[in-house]
C-alpha cells in the first residue's frame, strides 16, 4: 500500500458570526495560504475533496458553491462528503493509495450562526423514530453523559477539569473562538442547557473553514524533509438506533484500537473531536491517554466548526508533531449522536 | 470581502414537504400505534428490539417477528430540559429519555413530562400517554409519564 503524508494544514480564525462572509470567502484564504506555503497552485493538485453539510446552508447541493473558492478550469477531479472533512481526507487518502492521485486538497467549511443548529441536527437523524421528536444535539449528548456519570466511568470533577483545561489550552490556538478562562465557581453557576450538561459543557456556535494537503510518499519529500505520515487510520459506525447501543461501551472505537494496534504505540500528543466536556475523560480513558497531552489546541470546546472540527483534530495533531520534538500523534474525528461514528488516525513524524 | 455593516437580512424557513414510505415492517409499527399498541421485533437470538427494527445490528439478519411491548417501561437514561426551546414539542419542563419498554431488550427515545427533574431517576417506571389524533407517526405516543 502506498504511504500517504500530510504536508500542509490551515485553519480560518473561528468566528462566532461570520455575518456576510459567505462560505466561499471563508474557504479561499485557507486554501491560498496552503498554496502559498507550498509554492503550488490548484494545477498541482490531482484530487480535491470537501466536507460540508447542505442542511447548514439550507439549500440542496449548496456544497457545489464551495467550489467557487478554487480554480476549476481546466476541469479538476473532485468529490464531496456530506460529513466532517476528516472523511474527505479519508477518501482522498484512498485515492492516493490506489494510485489515482499523488496530491490531494481537502477543505471543510461550516456556518452554524445563520440557522438554529439544534433543530438542524435533529433533521439528520432517523426520520421515522427519532427526528419527529426533535431531540437536540445537547440533550442526546446529555443522555450519554448521564449514563457515564451513573456508572462512575467519569466524574463531574473530570467534566469541570475538561472545561477549565480547554479554556487554558486555547492560548495555544491562535484561531480559538472561546479564550476566556473559567474557574469552578463560574462553571457551577453557568446556565443549565439540558441536565446534566450546562452551557460550559457545550461547544460554542462557530463559523469557519479549514484546509489540508496530503501527498504520496515520493511527492511529500518534494515539499518537506520531515513528512508526517498517516501510519494508521480506521473508522467505524455504530447503530443509528440509539436505544440499541450501549452508550458506555464504544464498540466501534474498541474495534479500531485493535485494528490499529494502538496499545503498542506511545503517543506524544492527541487531539480529540470531543464536542462536550464529558466526552473528554471518557475517550481519554477508552484510548488510554491519561499520560498523553490531549487537546492542546483546546479542542471543540473552544471552537467547533461543524464539518471541520474532525479535520481540525487531525490538523492540530499534525501541527503539534511538526512544531515539537514529538514522534507519534493520535487524532480522533466523530459524527452522529453520542459518538456514533468515530475515526482514529495515527500520525508519525519521520526523522 | 463583504462589508459587515448594514446587512440586510430576510427570514428563510426551510421545510420538507415530502411523504416518506414507512416500508413493510415499520408500516406495521405505525399502524399498531392507532390501536395504542407498541411493537418490537424479535431476532433469532431472542433479543427484542423496540421500536420495531428492520434488521439486527448485531447479527445483521432482517427482522419480521413482531411482538407487542410496553406500554410501561423503565428509564435507562435521560436529559432534563427546564426551559424548552422553540423546536421542542413540549413547552413545559420535560426530559428526553431512553425507555426500555416491558418485553424489550433495547430502548426507545421519547419524552417524559408532567413531573419534576428530581422525580426522575435511571430505573424510574414510566408509561405511554397517547395523542388525541392518530397520524401513524412516532408522535402518536404523546409522551411518557411516571407510573402512578
Amino acid at each position: 500500500m502506498r504511504k500517504v503524508a500530510i504536508v500542509g494544514y490551515a485553519q480560518h480564525p473561528i468566528l462566532e458570526n461570520a455575518g456576510a462572509l459567505n462560505e466561499v470567502e471563508l474557504i479561499m484564504p485557507v486554501v491560498h495560504q496552503l498554496f502559498d506555503e507550498l509554492g503550488i497552485s490548484q494545477n498541482n493538485i490531482d484530487f480535491t475533496c470537501s466536507g460540508s453539510c447542505d442542511y447548514l446552508q439550507g439549500a440542496a447541493f449548496a456544497f457545489v458553491e464551495g467550489l467557487s473558492a478554487i480554480q476549476t478550469n481546466p476541469p479538476i477531479k473532485e468529490s464531496h462528503v456530506e460529513m466532517d472533512a476528516a472523511w474527505a481526507m479519508y477518501e482522498s487518502m484512498l485515492k492516493i493509495q490506489m494510485g489515482d492521485a499523488d496530491t490531494a486538497l481537502i477543505y471543510g467549511f461550516g456556518k452554524s450562526s445563520p440557522g438554529r443548529l439544534d433543530s438542524i441536527i435533529s433533521l439528520q437523524m432517523d426520520p421515522y423514530y427519532i427526528s419527529p421528536l426533535w431531540p437536540d444535539r445537547v440533550s442526546l449528548a446529555a443522555i450519554q453523559a448521564r449514563v457515564l456519570l451513573e456508572k462512575n466511568i467519569i466524574t463531574p470533577e473530570q467534566m469541570i477539569t475538561a472545561v477549565i483545561e480547554a479554556r487554558t489550552n486555547s492560548k495555544n490556538n491562535k484561531n480559538a473562538l472561546v479564550t476566556e478562562l473559567v474557574d469552578k465557581e463560574a462553571y457551577l453557576a453557568s446556565e443549565n442547557i439540558s441536565s446534566p450538561l450546562n452551557e460550559f459543557d457545550c461547544p460554542p456556535i462557530s463559523d469557519g473553514s479549514s484546509a489540508m494537503i496530503i501527498a504520496s510518499e515520493e511527492k511529500a519529500y518534494e515539499f518537506t524533509d520531515h513528512p508526517i505520515f498517516i501510519e494508521g487510520i480506521d473508522h467505524r459506525i455504530e447503530s443509528s438506533n440509539i436505544g440499541s447501543r450501549d452508550l458506555s461501551k464504544p464498540s466501534g472505537i474498541l474495534a479500531s484500537i485493535e485494528q490499529l494496534k494502538l496499545e503498542k504505540i506511545k503517543f506524544d500528543v492527541a487531539e480529540l473531536h470531543t464536542q462536550f466536556s464529558h466526552e473528554v475523560p471518557y475517550l481519554q480513558s477508552v484510548l488510554n491517554l491519561s499520560d498523553v497531552p490531549t487537546n492542546l489546541s483546546g479542542g471543540p470546546l473552544v471552537g467547533n466548526v461543524m464539518m471541520c472540527a474532525g479535520l481540525d483534530a487531525i490538523g492540530k495533531t499534525y501541527e503539534s508533531l511538526k512544531s515539537h520534538d514529538f514522534t507519534n500523534g493520535l487524532a480522533h474525528a466523530s459524527s452522529g449522536p453520542c459518538l456514533q461514528h468515530n475515526m482514529l488516525v495515527h500520525l508519525e513524524k519521520k526523522s | 470581502m463583504s462589508d459587515q455593516k448594514d446587512l440586510l437580512r430576510a427570514p428563510f424557513e426551510l421545510a420538507y414537504n415530502y411523504k416518506r414510505s414507512s416500508g413493510p415492517l415499520m408500516s406495521k409499527f405505525f399502524d399498531a400505534l392507532a390501536e395504542q399498541k407498541i411493537l418490537g421485533t424479535k431476532s433469532s437470538t431472542g433479543k427484542v428490539y423496540a421500536p420495531a427494527a428492520e434488521f439486527d445490528p448485531e447479527t445483521h439478519e432482517s427482522l419480521s417477528d413482531l411482538v407487542e411491548v410496553g406500554p410501561g417501561g423503565v428509564i435507562e437514561s435521560f436529559s432534563w430540559i427546564e426551559e424548552p426551546k422553540h423546536h421542542h414539542l413540549i413547552k413545559n419542563p420535560f426530559a428526553f429519555a431512553l425507555i426500555k419498554l416491558d418485553g424489550a431488550d433495547t430502548s426507545m427515545l421519547h419524552m417524559v413530562t408532567e413531573c419534576d427533574e428530581e422525580d426522575l431517576k435511571i430505573g424510574s417506571r414510566v408509561t405511554a400517554n397517547w395523542s388525541a389524533t392518530i397520524e401513524n407517526r412516532i408522535t402518536d405516543i404523546k409522551f411518557f409519564t411516571l407510573e402512578k
